[in-house]
């Protein structure tokens, strides 16, 4: 997994939608999170308010690294979607990143999706 | 013929006796007036002079009964009457008469005009004697002190006008001229990848001669030191260049040691001079490490010798003029009586000083400094605890010790060292992951807070083992002021979210939660953080957050 990279965060324009189903933007990142990552993840969020999806999905399966400084970023992601009334998914965590999410309480304000993503997620 | 012959030899063909002194110039007005001859080695043990100083007045040599040199060369030299001359008791020459010229022998007359002559002479011979001693001491001595003042001047060209300062550590150096001066140098040398050298070395010989080899020595190891790494290879190559110009019976000692000051690791390779004291918790021990002087024989093969100044440890380099300084009764201060003054508490100046005066109570007032006293000591602070090597404790084993520079992104090296060097110990993938995420963060916030982000100021990483124990210390040099502790603000995620705290400041609080012990320690100038993951049980670093 790559913890070299800058953060790359790429907006799926044209939103995931299921027929009854609110409307999804996803994220697709790939790199580490950490400071650096501070305006590929804040352009991406701009992005999706534009596309008018009440759901924003982060995946997370090209991450390798995230540290406390990318998780203040997830935060304050996760404050601005609260305060716009979108919810944030996540996909793609490794089972110690699921752990950080969860001692950190990020999982309480997402939702983790995808019940075993380890093998394919961010190794850390 | 006839001639006076000095018994105080190298006076005899000095300059003429100072002009004011009435009896020198009766000496001189003596002395010239009569011819003077061949000079006639006379040994001091032979017969004759003790026969002369006994006689009452001149000596027929032809007739002379004595198995004497020099009466043989006197008789050689045609000498055949001697007058001796003395003053107050003492032989201080003889008056040496060839033939008459009328080719009589020497009447009565004569000879008690020869012995009247030797009676009146003899003081005025020894006045003159005197001042010539006098005058070619007084020579000697300026002669000397010019030497010695030039001597003095190469010298102190060479010693450094200023001692490093280095963060951690205190140093001190001391040199003190002997009245001869000798050949004692020291330097440091600050060497490019931020370590320093620290040179002390010991020309046989004094004068101007020892300084000039000083001189040349100095500048060789300065050249070597800014292109060679390895002390040994550096004295190796001082050796190859001063045997081809050595003087005769000439030879410099020397050791060579290059410090890591944010580790206090050393590398040291010695050419035959004293090895060094460091005076640990322990006790006083010495850094072994022998090789031959330098100068002495080509293609020398020099060792070279590793070891850890900790934390309040001092060390003494030091040259011959302390331990062979003599009390006034010949016994040698020596080895034991330094390496007992060196158990002394003090450290830097107050070491020096209280070294100097054990010496200076162990010789006596008066003292006369026989050979130059060098002395450098250097302290590591007791706070330091950059070195996580130096940190390890008895029951500890280490597994890899390494500094990255204080950049931020470099964290990010630092976990992917410590991943890789604890591989062996086969810990759980899930807490080697928790591992990584504490080390990536302490090493985080030690270059954010320690080093300012600067790349010149490193972070030390240490990792070591105990039975039930993997500890990871990672240090830095405060220079941002105190990492974040207990009084740290608890990240809540809710407050965050409501723009009551900021979203940042989770560092810490991840790094409690990934390992089972988080201990900080400052330090003087420098702070560590422990983090200790229990080697016994699945999960045992496994904590829920609170």
């Amino acid at each position: 997994m790559d913890i070299t990279s800058p953060l790359e965060a790429v907006v799926d324009t044209a939103p995931d939608t299921t027929p009854g189903a609110p409307a999804v933007a996803r994220i697709t990142l790939r790199g580490r999170i950490d400071r650096e990552g501070d305006d590929a993840l804040g352009a991406a969020y701009r992005e999706v308010t534009a596309l008018d999806a009440p759901i924003v999905h982060l995946d997370f399966g090209g991450v390798g690294y995230i540290n406390s400084t990318g998780i203040a970023l997830i935060v304050r992601l996760l404050a601005e979607a609260r305060r716009d009334h979108r919810e944030v998914r996540a996909s793609g965590l490794s089972e110690h990143y699921r752990e950080i999410f969860r001692i950190t309480r990020l999982s309480d304000f997402m939702t983790l999706v995808g019940d075993d993503t380890t093998s394919e997620g961010a190794t850390g | 013929m006839a001639f006076i012959h000095s018994l105080r030899r190298s006076l005899g063909r000095g300059s003429a006796p100072a002009e004011s002194q009435p009896d020198a110039e009766l000496a001189r007005q003596a002395v010239a007036a009569i011819a003077t001859g061949p000079e006639i080695d006379i040994a001091p043990t032979d017969p004759l002079l003790a026969y002369l100083a006994a006689a009452p007045g001149p000596v027929d040599l032809p007739s002379l009964d004595l198995d004497s040199q020099a009466v043989r060369d006197l008789r050689a030299a045609g000498v055949v009457l001697v007058v001796p001359l003395v003053s107050q008791g003492e032989l201080i020459g003889t008056l040496n008469l060839g033939p008459r010229l009328s080719e009589q022998e020497y009447s009565s007359d004569d000879r008690r005009l020869l012995t009247s002559l030797a009676a009146q002479a003899a003081p005025a011979v020894r006045v003159a004697q005197l001042v010539q001693e006098q005058a070619a001491e007084l020579r000697q001595r300026e002669r000397y002190e010019q030497e010695m003042s030039v001597a003095t001047l190469i010298q102190q060209q060479f010693l450094p006008r200023e001692l490093p300062k280095l963060t951690d550590w205190q140093i001190a150096a001391f040199y003190g001229p002997a009245r001869a001066v000798g050949g004692d140098f020291y330097d440091f040398i600050e060497l490019p990848d931020g370590r320093l050298a620290i040179v002390e070395g010991d020309v046989t010989d004094k004068g101007v001669p020892a300084a000039l080899v000083m001189a040349r020595t100095h500048s060789i190891l300065r050249g070597e030191a800014a292109r060679l790494v390895s002390p040994a290879k550096v004295l190796a190559r001082a050796n190859e260049l001063l045997v081809a110009e050595m003087p005769e019976r000439m030879f410099v000692t020397c050791l060579y040691v290059v410090l890591d000051p944010s580790t206090g690791h050393v590398v040291y390779a010695n050419a035959g001079h004293n090895l060094p004291y460091v005076r640990t918790a322990e006790g006083v021990v010495e850094f072994r490490a022998t090789g031959l002087p330098l100068g002495l024989m080509p293609d020398v093969v020099y060792e070279e010798y590793e070891g850890v100044i900790g934390p309040g440890d001092s060390v003494l380099i030091y040259s011959d003029g302390i331990v062979e300084a003599h009390d006034p009764t010949g016994d040698m201060y020596g080895f034991p009586r330094l390496r007992e003054a060196m158990s002394s508490v003090k450290a830097g100046n107050e070491l020096l000083d209280d070294l100097l005066e054990r010496l200076h109570a162990f010789t006596g007032r008066g003292w006369e400094q026989e050979d130059d006293i060098t002395m450098v000591t250097l302290r590591r602070s007791a706070g330091a605890s950059a070195s996580a090597y130096a940190e390890a404790t008895d029951d500890e084993t280490s597994i890899v010790d390494f500094e990255i520079p204080g950049k931020p992104g470099n964290e990010r090296i630092a976990m992917e060292r410590v991943a890789e060097a604890v591989a062996p110990l086969g810990i759980d993938p899930a807490r080697l992951e928790r591992l990584k995420t504490a080390v990536s963060e302490t090493t985080m916030n030690a270059i954010e807070y320690g080093s300012g982000g600067s790349e010149d100021v490193p972070v030390a990483i240490s990792v070591a083992r105990t039975e039930t124990e993997l500890r990871v210390r990672i240090t830095d040099k405060a220079l941002g002021g105190p990492i974040p502790g207990e009084d740290a603000e608890q990240p809540d995620l809710e407050a965050k979210l409501a723009g009551l705290q900021k979203p940042r400041g989770w560092g810490l609080f991840l790094t409690r939660n990934m390992v089972d012990r988080v201990d900080v320690t400052p330090g003087d100038g420098r702070q560590t953080v422990t983090l200790t993951l229990n080697l016994q049980g699945e999960g045992d670093g496994h904590h829920e957050p609170a």
